[in-house]
């Protein structure tokens, strides 16, 4: 370190903006305040006491505890940002998903079956929009009929109708949702199972559309 | 002259922790962000979807600003 300025004469020197003590107004040099890469760098032990009070293991593991925490802390830093970021992808990965939703319209109608095909208090399961997208019609009375997909909403087991109980129940996670409405009631599932549009013309039966509703 | 003093490392562990609390919160923030918008597009409200997207680039525009403020200050420091 650099030796403190003194005067001519051994005694401290009083006077401000002298060569190496620019902009100070005490007696120390400016570069006392800078500090240089050997103390950076310099094997810190945890307690911070001097070497020669450190236990011998500590030789064979010389590691500089603060400068460790220091990076950790900023690596871990640079490995929260890039979640940041994939978070923000996330989210633009799902405006791109109901952007292809949009873009594909409502799908075309399909006969189901015919009023002769499920009895009333019956049920059947059929295949809308897509031939892998099961879906479960359901005869409540000779004159109602309604329709849902049987992907529960929690983690897409197949839903079994109860018509006797009022009910489609997921035996996976024990859900359970109201026939009527295909609201959830018990179990896991927070969103309503997704209403099928039914239509009947004639003596079939058309599923015309497929609504989805978070309440 | 007006002399740039370089923060120490201690100061710069500080400096570390209140980004890192900054990041965490925003994250997290994040992270709820995406359910809710994933709950709502899977219940077909669009409303939500494109709003949400544009406060989450927010979000991440800002981590990144804190990131690149941190290695301006190792810049700074060598």
């Amino acid at each position: 370190m650099a030796e403190p300025p003194v005067g001519s004469s051994g005694a401290l020197d009083a006077l401000i903006n002298s060569p190496g003590r620019e902009g100070l107004t005490g007696t120390a040099p400016v570069n006392i305040y800078l500090r240089g890469r050997e103390r950076e760098s310099m094997t810190t032990a945890p307690n911070r006491s001097p070497d020669d009070q450190q236990p011998a293991w500590r030789e064979d593991f010389p590691i500089d505890w603060p400068q460790d925490q220091y990076v950790e802390r900023r690596d871990f830093m640079k490995f929260l940002v890039l979640t940041s970021v994939a978070l923000t992808v996330g989210q633009f990965w799902i405006v791109g998903l109901n952007w292809l939703r949009r873009r594909s319209g409502l799908p075309p109608a399909r006969r189901v079956a015919s009023l002769s095909e499920i009895p009333s208090g019956g049920s059947l399961v059929f295949q809308y929009p897509g031939e892998l997208d099961n879906c479960v019609l359901i005869r409540r009375s000779e004159r109602e009929l309604l329709a849902y997909s049987q992907k529960c909403t929690h983690l897409s087991c197949a839903v079994i109708p109860e018509p006797e109980k009022g009910v489609l129940r997921c035996p996976c996670h024990e859900g359970s949702f109201d026939l009527r409405s295909g609201s959830p009631t018990a179990g896991p599932p927070r969103r309503p199972l997704p209403r099928v549009t039914l239509e009947v013309r004639g003596q079939d039966i058309y599923a015309t559309g497929v609504e989805v509703r978070t309440i | 002259m007006a002399m740039v003093r370089p923060f120490s490392r201690d100061q710069r562990t500080t400096i570390i922790f209140g980004m890192l609390a900054f990041v965490i919160v925003i994250m997290v923030l994040q992270l709820w962000l995406l359910t809710a918008t994933m709950n709502a597009y899977l219940g077909g409200d669009q409303r939500v979807i494109v709003p949400a997207a544009l406060v989450s680039l927010v979000a991440c525009a800002l981590n990144v600003g804190l990131l690149r403020s941190v290695w301006r200050m190792e810049r700074v420091s060598r």
